[in-house]
């Protein structure tokens, strides 16, 4: 099981209506993104922050622009 | 210049170092018709629409004639047969759904995630090697000394293909990289070129595709040419063939086009490339705006199988459809300030390698070679400057990059 | 007690409100801005609940939306807003405080339907799936490994959830008033391919009936459903896929047009007052929000999706902060994505009140197909089933109120075959816990 968000931990979505299963996503950071069957693309929402470089790699590679990731720091207010 | 000859203009070589003031005029009409009966779709809203409409058609290459010999066995008998499979067996890239998604999803397969992430490596120390080749000089040239050589020794290896065989089919890989010229459909000559660059290319996969079959090893080929599912073959022989050989041209001669256009893009923006030396981590968002300022595949051609209305336009069915990607890529209505080369920007939905069903294959492996080759060619050339600008260009409209780029350097690093 | 200083509050702190908030920051506004959100939670996705949480792939807190904008907000969460007071503009939380604004945006979407007490529903061993709390309590049942699942109606929550559970090896049993699963939403004719991979995957897929009630054992957990048609079904997991009702329960009261259908509003997301004037200081976006959709004849409907939830907070968002002169109307073709027994299934349009379907790629036999669903002649909605990259072309002719179908000499040239699509008509439709949305 994934960890939770918490200290050192990435935040990223997927906009599925977007996403064509083009798969480059999945080339660019395979640990965080696959393909299952044909077009199901399945990720991880929250992956470990040394996974950034990998991660920003997929979000440029995407195709169609599906992919969100935080840039900054929370804005402070807990939780 | 009249607007149905923007396209003729287009295809002519004097251009090709700068095409874009015709693509600005051909976006005036987002379809624009053309002498010759074609229409030209520039703008990205067109292109974008047209690549997800199931009755544009990729099989749009008229079947390749072999040329007459004069032996009645070969002209009446040998030569209609292998035209009749020419035609049948096209690659893929030439293929609509379904044999076109079944050829298509058996080389994903092949082309594994595993198995490209497997090359970083071996492109990362092939791009040292090559950098090593070129120390003591004062001047390189990118498209010899690495943007040439680097993505083919990555296609032989991933294919399973011997480097030294390569010189052999170098010059039949040119050849029929042609094949998606436009002008090439309607010269007799350029054609029979064509087909006999493919037999010869043919013959010597056909050879090796048997040496994988008999002794496998672990690379593309002999993946696709191993038994599937029930001992059955995966796919025919001939589709086998034409895959093969698509592949390999694929290989050869658009990579190579990334990473020239690239560099000479870095050579003219100067302080993109001291930023990427400082921070590596910029080359992805670099190399995706490459991608759209200056794509290494400007068009690809289709054939509409219905009457089909775009952007108000109508194109007759069977009409010839070229995509424009590379004028959608510049497309003021969907780009602020396209002509201005800007990785920060923050939207680069660009069609540098096309898009819908025929996206490049290779488009991950083309990205991590470029990532690789452009940070280690700003880490380690010494003061480049580009020697001569515009650099001269290769014939091909649509596989449009330098013949060469010489680089001043004060060494290397 | 002092208060607080007024300005832009967003009631609701799910998708809509987190995405309509940052709109508001992009738009330029500077001023204070609270998000009040009733679970206890930052803004976290719902889609991956239903299929990754389920399934023990990611935790239940691992869905948190990245936040993609500095939102310098002021976060009110894990206490609901319970009231509203336009008069004094004031609304109250559920702890009892009082936050003043100068304009609102609603988001406070949707709650699962529950199953009715006098039915049941007290009994322990009955779920529902909405929530990160829905989804990790429920995980934890599955992890128990029950003896027999019970689903209660066949939308996507349903299906998805039954595609989960029976790749981790449970029984489970799918109940549904009608004749195929999804039937409400994409009709029998398509419904029909999830019913065949429903069998395929090994569940008991019981149509055309419905529980009425369930019983317990001694210890008041769930015991077994009892069926319209007589039967019984042992259970000791229920899982209630009943759709959902709209969060307006705090608006009761308000003078605004709400109901458990939605908050109305003018084309430009403006709430209605009850006299159907737009309030031009509270907007609504989101689940919550029933506008009329010019693209189907202006009919008022909420859209319980991911990507409504995105854009039309952002719409709403600009209009709020333009001047009274310069509000315009919201434009938004309906798509969902649903994945369950390994198929993506994407929708484009609302297909609800087609009189016909057709087949225009691939095959229903296949799994992989695209079938459009017409309405008098024109394209008004389309279906993906692992097809999704020619769905852009589909959409686009849907939004053109193009000819049905709206393509033909596809490069596959598939036969075209159009049938009736399939829907379930009202009046057979059960008075009782049939609801079925579109959510995922």
């Amino acid at each position: 099981m994934k960890p939770a968000s918490g200290a050192g931990v990435l935040r990223v979505v997927v906009d599925l209506n977007r996403c064509q299963g083009y798969a480059q996503c999945c080339y660019a950071a395979p640990d965080a993104f696959a393909i299952r069957g044909h077009e199901i693309l399945f990720y991880d929402p929250a992956p470990p922050a040394e996974r950034r470089g990998a991660i920003e790699r997929a979000l440029q590679a995407c195709p169609v622009r599906a992919i969100s990731l935080q840039a900054g720091p929370d804005d402070g207010d807990a939780p | 210049m009249s607007d149905d000859a923007l396209f003729a203009a287009v295809m002519d070589p004097a251009n090709r170092a700068d095409p874009y003031p015709l693509y600005a005029r051909l976006r005036e009409r987002p379809v624009s018709r053309q002498r010759d009966g074609s229409y030209v779709v520039s703008t990205h809203a067109a292109i974008r629409s047209l690549l997800f409409d199931p009755r544009l058609s990729s099989e749009d290459l008229p079947p390749p004639r072999r040329p007459r010999t004069g032996n009645p066995l070969k002209d009446l008998i040998l030569n209609p047969i292998k035209n009749r499979i020419s035609a049948t067996h096209r690659p893929f890239i030439f293929r609509d759904p379904p044999d076109h998604d079944r050829l298509r999803s058996l080389v994903m397969r092949e082309f594994s995630i595993a198995r490209v992430q497997a090359l970083r490596p071996r492109i990362a120390q092939e791009v040292d090697a090559l950098i090593d080749a070129c120390r003591g000089r004062g001047e390189v040239c990118l498209v010899s000394d690495l943007s040439y050589p680097l993505p083919v020794t990555v296609i032989c290896e991933l294919l399973g293909v011997p480097r030294a065989d390569e010189p052999r089919f170098q010059a039949w890989a040119t050849q029929l990289a042609t094949a998606v010229e436009p002008d090439a459909r309607h010269d007799d000559a350029t054609r029979r070129q064509i087909v006999g660059a493919f037999d010869e290319i043919a013959a010597y996969m056909g050879d090796l595709i048997r040496e994988k079959r008999r002794r496998p090893t672990d690379d593309m080929l002999s993946g696709l040419a191993a038994p599937g599912p029930g001992g059955r073959k995966q796919m025919s022989d001939f589709d086998l063939l034409s895959t093969a050989v698509l592949l390999l041209v694929a290989g050869h001669e658009t990579t190579v086009n990334l990473i020239t256009n690239a560099m000479l893009t870095l050579l003219r923006h100067p302080e993109e490339l001291e930023r990427l030396r400082a921070d590596p981590e910029r080359a992805p968002r670099l190399i995706e705006e490459v991608l759209r300022y200056e794509p290494p595949v400007h068009f690809r051609t289709r054939k509409a199988l219905g009457t089909i209305t775009v952007a108000g336009e109508t194109i007759p069915k069977g009409a010839p459809v070229i995509l424009l990607f590379a004028a959608a890529n510049r497309d003021p209505s969907r780009f602020q300030a396209p002509d201005r080369f800007d990785p920060d920007r923050g939207d680069i939905e660009h069609f540098g390698f096309g898009g819908g069903l025929h996206y490049c294959v290779g488009a991950p492996l083309a990205r991590i070679e470029a990532e690789i080759a452009l940070v280690a060619l700003s880490r380690r050339l010494v003061a480049p400057r580009l020697a001569v600008d515009p650099p001269p260009y290769r014939p091909g409209a649509s596989l449009r990059g330098p013949e060469e780029l010489r680089i001043g350097i004060d060494g290397t690093a | 007690m002092t208060p607080e200083p007024a300005g832009i509050v967003v009631v609701g702190a799910s998708l809509a409100g987190l995405r309509g908030a940052e709109a508001l920051r992009r738009g330029g506004y500077d001023g204070p801005l609270t998000l009040v959100g009733a679970e206890p939670y930052r803004p976290y996705d719902r889609p991956p609940l239903s299929k990754h949480v389920l399934a023990g792939e990611l935790a239940a807190d691992a869905t948190r939306l990245p936040e993609l904008t500095d939102l310098r907000a002021r976060w009110r969460l894990g206490s609901p807003a319970v009231s509203l007071d336009r008069a004094s503009r004031t609304l109250r939380l559920g702890d009892g405080s009082v936050l003043a604004y100068e304009a609102l945006l609603i988001t406070t979407g949707a709650e699962a339907r529950p199953w009715p007490a006098e039915t049941g529903g007290g009994l322990a061993g009955i779920f529902t799936l909405r929530g990160r709390d829905d989804a990790a309590a429920l995980r934890e049942a599955l992890v128990a490994r029950p003896r027999q699942v019970l689903i209660v109606g066949g939308g996507l929550i349903g299906c998805e959830a039954a595609s989960c559970l029976r790749d981790l090896g449970l029984p489970v049993t799918l109940v549904d008033p009608n004749p195929a699963p999804l039937a409400r939403g994409l009709g029998g004719f398509v419904g029909g391919v999830i019913a065949g991979c429903l069998r395929d995957s090994g569940a008991m897929f019981r149509p055309g009936t419905m529980v009425r009630a369930f019983e317990g054992d001694a210890a008041g957990h769930v015991a077994r459903a009892r069926l319209a048609d007589g039967s019984t079904i042992e259970t000791n997991l229920v899982i209630a896929a009943l759709g959902a009702t709209r969060a307006t329960g705090w608006l009761r009261g308000a003078g605004l047009r709400a109901d458990a259908g939605g908050v109305t509003c003018d084309a430009a997301c403006r709430v209605l007052a009850a006299d159907g004037t737009p309030c031009p200081d509270i907007y609504a976006a989101g689940d919550v929000a029933r506008w009329p959709i010019a693209l189907y004849g202006h009919r008022l409907i909420a859209v319980e999706h991911w990507g409504n939830a995105i854009e039309q907070a952002a719409h709403a968002a600009r209009n709020l902060l333009a001047g009274p002169g310069d509000q315009r109307p919201y434009t938004h073709l309906p798509a969902f994505w649903s994945s369950q027994f390994g198929v993506n299934i994407k929708l484009v349009g609302l297909p609800e009140g087609a009189d016909s379907v057709a087949v225009v790629q691939g095959s229903r036999a296949s799994r992989r197909f695209l079938a459009v669903y017409g309405r008098a002649g024109r394209s008004i909605a389309a279906v993906s089933f692992d097809q999704a990259r020619w769905l852009p072309a589909y959409a686009e002719a849907i939004t053109a109120g193009a000819p049905f179908p709206p393509i033909n000499d596809a490069t596959d040239r598939p036969r075209i075959e159009t049938s009736a699509p399939g829907f379930p008509s009202l009046r057979t439709a059960p008075a009782h816990p049939a609801a079925e949305t579109v959510h995922v």
